[in-house]
């Protein structure tokens, strides 16, 4: 690995913004992955990286930042989810796949002209796939406010989320505005994919939203152990894929490095396998130290 | 509240998309009660919980508890709803499923008073499930979680506790252990209990009151005066028998040209 030699890795520019930037979108996809995934929106989660397609093209026809085209985009799909019904069990995969369809549709169209506009194909990779290198620097500052706006929105409504995420029925029984909290999470979910496109692109932040998340709930017997080990997992992945993407450029011959975005998501996809592997072996631990008349907090149980 | 009935139903109807399914529904609950709320699947007892608890309009008649009209989220009422399905992977401790009971409705940043927890473990201790306190709540058995639900619904110290079907897809075991903790929990704690069962027979030996919803309409009294055939008849529009059979109780639809298609309207008819 040449960076370990190579002086100066971490005091680069480009190198440093990425770092951070990968810090932020790990923290902030866990914090909202772990409630969505709990809250069976997966699906919704997925569709609004295609309504933040959608955006960031529409950004980069009208050449005005992609994080606003991204974040604006993800808002207004989960507002339109919200309407469509994307709160109601039943309605959540026809809201969903109304949205997904329509921001598709809309996402072609603008890469179609985004292609004709530059005459290459960069622009689209961009938007599809990321390139977290090619992040200014001046974006840091509304990268971190968009993150402790999640963070903090999060926060504050974390019981009442605890509650309608945990049954809805039992939630309303408290007093629980549903349709309120569910679009607030909505419109805070599309916040943190937005921010998430910049680094790994809109098609892929689905990865970063749910795989560490996913991963995380294996071993978490509370929400925010959950969150703290989530975020841990994200920053691994992400800073390790962006050390591998710049190490990559000494790979071959021809010096092409390779992206970002596939280190990070491969990384996601290890850790997953990893941790299902680990919670299966636990089960089976539990089960036999069960029948012998161990108590599951005796083997480890958390 | 001396002299005023803890829960009050007048005159109530209840339509839902142009459907009755409740009509000039009328009972009461005093304080530490134990009353079931017995009838057949599909015959409106979870749509009246619903109202009682605020979550479901009707169409018409009055909800009050202590002569108040209730409003939603009374910290008077405590509810545990049918089938609550906790994942596996859910990251929620049992002591922390109980605090959410207390502040799961508050918006905030406040942090959790010691108060808070001593009500988390009292409840736990009144539920026989302080051993439970820091295991994951998707890791237990039916029986466990509902006593897990119980205590969530008790923390807020209600003064009526509304249960839907809290022995459905239990084992008989574990039906009486909560019919039992049930029990205690209205002795101990003066807590009135409106429990909805489509199984009498469990019931019998602790329940004050019974109120028999068929048809959309509703009869309520001791079980001797509700469960008799006259007053089901009525009520089911059709003759019914009642029987009594070393201590259970078993309703049977009387003979008649309607009979069987009613039998296939209301198969806990058959059952009781």
């Amino acid at each position: 690995m040449h960076f370990i030699f190579e002086p100066g890795f971490f005091s680069n520019t480009t190198v440093r913004t990425a770092l951070v930037l990968g810090l932020l979108v790990s923290v902030v996809s866990a914090a909202i992955g772990v409630f969505t995934v709990v809250r069976g929106q997966s699906f919704a989660g997925h569709a609004l990286t295609d309504v933040a397609t959608a955006g960031g093209a529409g950004a980069s026809l009208a050449v005005i930042s992609p994080l606003i085209g991204f974040i604006g985009g993800g808002v207004l799909g989960a507002g339109a989810m919200d309407a469509i019904g994307v709160q109601r069990v039943k309605g959540r995969d026809i809201a969903t796949g109304v949205v997904l369809g329509a921001a598709t549709g809309l996402s072609a169209l603008f890469l179609y002209l985004v292609t004709l506009q530059t005459s290459t194909t960069g622009s689209t990779q961009t938007i599809l796939f990321g390139s977290v290198f090619t992040v200014e620097p001046s974006t840091l500052p509304d990268a971190l406010w968009l993150t402790a706006l999640v963070l903090a929105t999060l926060f504050i409504i974390r019981r009442p989320l605890m509650m309608s995420s945990i049954s809805p029925e039992l939630a309303q029984s408290r007093g629980v505005r549903l349709r309120l909290v569910g679009l607030t999470f909505m419109v805070m979910l599309a916040v943190a994919v937005g921010l998430s496109a910049i680094v790994i692109g809109s098609i892929l932040s689905t990865a970063l939203l749910i795989g560490p998340p996913a991963s995380a709930l294996k071993f978490s017997n509370r929400f925010s152990t959950a969150v703290v080990f989530a975020s841990v997992l994200g920053t691994l992945a992400t800073w390790l894929g962006i050390i591998l993407a710049y190490d990559s450029y000494y790979w071959s011959a021809s010096h092409r490095g390779l992206p970002v975005s596939f280190f990070v998501v491969s990384l996601v996809v290890a850790q997953f396998v990893v941790a299902n592997v680990l919670a299966q072996r636990r089960r089976v631990r539990v089960v036999h130290a069960t029948e012998h008349h161990a108590t599951p907090e005796q083997v480890g149980w958390i | 509240m001396v002299g005023i009935d803890l829960l009050k139903v007048e005159g109530l109807d209840v339509s839902i998309a142009g459907r009755m399914i409740l009509r000039d529904v009328n009972f009461r609950i005093d304080h530490g009660e134990f009353t079931g709320l017995i009838g057949s699947n599909g015959a409106g007892k979870t749509t009246l919980l619903r109202v009682i608890l605020g979550v479901q309009e009707a169409t018409r008649g009055r909800v009050s508890v202590h002569g108040q009209t209730l409003t939603r989220s009374n910290s008077s009422v405590g509810y545990v709803p049918q089938k609550v399905l906790f994942e596996p992977d859910l990251p929620v401790r049992v002591r922390d499923f109980v605090a959410l009971g207390l502040d799961g409705g508050t918006f905030g940043v406040a942090r959790r008073s010691r108060h808070s927890f001593e009500l988390v473990d009292e409840m736990l201790e009144a539920v026989e499930a302080s051993k439970l306190s820091n295991r994951r709540i998707g890791s237990l058995s039916g029986g466990e979680q509902q006593r897990v639900l119980v205590a969530h619904a008790l923390v807020r110290k209600p003064e009526l506790l509304l249960l839907d079907e809290p022995l459905a897809s239990l084992d008989p075991g574990s039906a009486q252990e909560i019919i039992q903790l049930l029990h205690t929990v209205v002795v101990k704690q003066q807590v009135a209990v409106l429990m909805s069962a489509h199984e009498m027979n469990p019931l019998l030996p602790v329940m004050d009151r019974v109120v028999y919803v068929a048809n959309g309409r509703v009869a309520s009294g001791t079980t001797e005066e509700v469960v008799r055939s006259d007053v089901l008849s009525e009520l089911y529009g059709h003759h019914v028998d009642v029987v009594r059979v070393h201590g259970r109780v078993l309703v049977v639809a009387g003979e008649g040209d309607h009979t069987k298609s009613t039998l296939a309207d209301h198969p806990a008819v058959i059952v009781e």
